[in-house]
């Protein structure tokens, strides 16, 4: 009984003193353990405690630190209730390890924020088992002209949904005779009906009138034949949205003639590959366009391109739009809408209207610059910001 | 004026009044309007060219194997030289498709495709000049496919030591006869470590060879990121089928598609066919609307193939004159003439350079 009383009259003093704190540690606590118990249906903002989120950040290669750095920056400056825990993936040791450790720590998290990946490091297929043991099937790219930036062509708007587990990435190759190597491309119909399923909800969720499918059936009648076939029968759930397909040697050229006519396009692994470099290529070159990975159950954000094979680290004239954008797409995820927007918006009123351009799109602001008056477009709008 | 230099300039069989015998196969759709505009055109720049008129339509030889007719085959066999036009190709059918053929028969192992801009043809993109060189035989369209369970496909890519090997070595001969100053190897050796890697390998062994020529190697994204922003900074460009097929109409659409894009296909034994890569257009055939810039330009590929670089010369200059004049462009070159008043006007220009 006495220690009873002394237990509750200990949490009357350390209560105040923490504040709410550790009043919302169990609130929380409870709320997360019921709705793992419901992951079936939706997937909850995960890892949130005290209110904060907290995502795996993994710093990469290259501008991949600097980049994930302004990110930071710009979060905190915004207060966005995120915390990050970095995992470095060395890509200069060969071993599994730190990829492994990575995948552990995404899982446990459920969303991650990535930087660009060396390309040489991409050799191991720990890299890319990152995406099928995560189950990270879908990847979305969302080009669209910036008005602020110069590009050839205007007006592109294009969504692509790119099948990211299997297909010509499979990594299944071997030397029947010698001299002889064969590697085989895998399609499955289920990934294929997963991912054109994707893809329609997607469009239908967004409000696109349009779905295209890009294949080679033609040629490779049975592989490319079952996801075309796939695709259709998802189709025609969707009456409401209209399916056509293409080929994809014929979308290469139509894109660039004719890019306007796509409106979302869904696709296997290497063709959307080759046809989101293409596009982000369209719309002003990789520092502008953010990318996705999404699966069920976790989520992995980054620019859309994944190797530009172009050294600029630490010079600080990387852009770092993609990246941003890509933290806000990630914060959409976690249903911080409004700080979404709030970070969005400054990120293309420094594009459009102040015109502050980095080196890649024919300007010569430097990172920092762009970033700074992202912060002071943010501070402008009146919304909460920490001390300088 | 490009100079397209060629290669293989061997191994040409010419007649009686010095006529060199061709092959040609006109193809289904526009293909006979496009073949015998050229046929006038040639005609009026008096070039030393006879024509064998053959068909290629697929049919099932002894053995149930689906092969081209015995005449064709034994005609381009004899000349070496063969102008087509476009060929039906049906998605999903019984029989192979008859490009794939004709590339079985006669060991088509490259595909070149020199891709220029044309003054006077204008596109968001100016000042391309790049040739694409692109492995014909093997890669991902082997045609090998299989059923592993319900609902599980398997395609094989095949990489073998002697076509790429052989594809490299044309590569950089090209380079070298065409005065090109590097060329570039296109591949995803990052994800298809073993077969991209053997033809990296081969390329890089070939390379020492040609130390003359700047060799460098791009992954198939980052080319296609940088051609669709800067298309300048590319040369000759060598690569495996599917990134060679993808890659070569990325190019032809950055100088104004199809309809005005040569193309030739090299074989072993000094055969070589020019093509043109449009589709047979059955929506226009026979109406006297195509465009029969590809054809021809792919003609006088194949005429400074042969040597015969003057009438080669005539020819495209009286071709991108009429382009550039843009008094009589056909429908797809955005004017509205017919394709007879097309022809009509550059066998004008011909006999004016006369």
């Amino acid at each position: 009984m006495a220690a009873h009383s002394a237990v509750l009259s200990m949490s009357k003093i350390i209560k105040p003193f923490w504040g709410g704190h550790l009043g919302n540690t169990v609130k929380v606590f409870g709320t997360t353990l019921t709705s793992h118990r419901n992951k079936s249906s939706l997937t909850p903002p995960p890892a949130k405690y005290g209110g904060r989120h907290t995502v795996t950040l993994i710093p990469g290669d290259g501008i991949g630190p600097e980049l994930l750095n302004h990110v930071r920056e710009v979060f905190r400056f915004s207060c966005v209730p995120v915390d990050f825990e970095v995992v470095h993936v060395n890509s200069a040791v060969e071993t599994e390890d730190d990829i492994n450790n990575a995948i552990t720590a995404i899982r446990r998290n459920g969303v991650a924020l990535k930087g660009e990946q060396n390309a040489y490091f991409q050799q191991s297929t720990a890299v890319r088992s990152m995406y099928t043991s995560l189950d990270l099937y879908a990847n979305v790219m969302h080009c669209q002209s910036l008005p602020g930036v110069q590009t050839r062509h205007k007006n592109i708007d294009i969504m692509i949904i790119r099948e990211n587990t299997e297909g010509e990435y499979s990594s299944l190759e071997h030397e029947s005779v010698s001299g002889v190597v064969e590697s085989l491309k895998i399609i499955t119909r289920n990934n294929s009906l997963r991912i054109a399923d994707y893809a329609f909800k997607l469009a239908r969720e967004k409000g696109r009138r349009r779905v295209t499918a890009v294949h080679k059936a033609n040629i490779m009648k049975l592989g490319d034949g079952l996801f075309l076939q796939c695709c259709r029968e998802v189709a025609s759930g969707y009456p409401d949205i209209t399916f056509d397909s293409m080929i994809v040697d014929n979308t290469t050229m139509q894109l660039v003639s004719k890019p306007q006519q796509f409106d979302v396009m869904v696709m296997p692994n290497l063709y959307g590959n080759v046809v989101s470099n293409v596009c982000a290529g369209l719309v002003g070159g990789p520092g502008l366009v953010p990318g996705a990975n999404y699966g069920h159950v976790y989520a992995v954000f980054e620019t859309a391109t994944r190797n530009t094979g172009k050294s600029i680290a630490n010079r600080n004239i990387a852009n770092p739009t993609a990246m941003l954008l890509a933290s806000c797409m990630m914060l959409d995820h976690l249903k911080l809408y409004d700080h979404a927007s709030s970070i969005r918006n400054a990120i293309l009123n420094t594009m459009n209207e102040t015109r502050l351009h980095t080196a890649d799109i024919g300007g010569q602001g430097t990172t920092s610059e762009v970033v700074q008056t992202i912060m002071r477009f943010i501070q402008s709008k009146g919304q909460l910001t920490s001390e300088y | 004026i490009n100079n397209f230099i060629s290669f293989h300039c061997e191994q040409i069989i010419i007649d009686n009044n010095n006529m060199q015998t061709v092959t040609l196969i006109p193809g289904d759709g526009i293909g006979p309007e496009i073949s015998s505009a050229v046929m006038k055109i040639f005609e009026t720049a008096k070039a030393p060219i006879r024509w064998e008129e053959r068909n290629v339509t697929a049919i099932k030889g002894p053995g149930g194997r689906w092969m081209i007719p015995p005449d064709a085959k034994e005609s381009m066999d004899k000349s070496k030289i063969g102008l087509k036009g476009p060929l039906k190709t049906p998605i999903a059918a019984g029989h192979p498709s008859m490009n794939l053929l004709l590339r079985k028969t006669f060991d088509l192992y490259a595909n070149v495709r020199p891709c220029i801009s044309i003054e006077g043809y204008k596109t968001p993109y100016t000042d391309v000049n790049l040739v694409t060189i692109r492995e014909n035989t093997e890669g991902e369209y082997s045609g090998i496919e299989h059923v592993i369970v319900d609902g599980v496909v398997q395609s094989i890519k095949l990489i073998t030591e002697d076509a790429s090997r052989r594809i490299a070595e044309y590569a950089f001969e090209y380079a070298r006869n065409n005065q090109r100053n590097s060329v570039t190897a296109v591949h995803k050796a990052n994800i298809m470590r073993m077969s991209d890697g053997l033809f990296l390998r081969k390329c890089r062994e070939v390379a020492e060879n040609y130390k003359d020529i700047k060799f460098t190697e791009m992954y198939l994204d980052t080319v296609c990121l940088n051609m669709v922003q800067d298309p300048t900074q590319f040369d000759v460009l060598v690569m495996p089928n599917l990134y060679g097929d993808i890659l070569s109409d990325l190019c032809a659409g950055l100088i104004g598609g199809l309809g005005v894009t040569p193309s030739g296909n090299i074989g072993a034994n000094g055969v070589a066919i020019f093509e043109s890569v449009h589709g047979t257009a059955p929506d226009i055939a026979g109406l006297d609307l195509a465009n029969p810039t590809a054809l021809l330009l792919s003609a006088v590929m194949m005429l400074r193939h042969m040597g015969l670089h003057d009438y080669g010369n005539k020819i495209q200059t009286a071709c991108f004159d009429t382009i550039r004049d843009k008094k009589v462009l056909t429908k797809d070159l955005g004017g509205n003439s017919k394709c007879s008043e097309f022809t009509a006007d550059i066998c004008r220009r011909i006999q004016d350079l006369d």
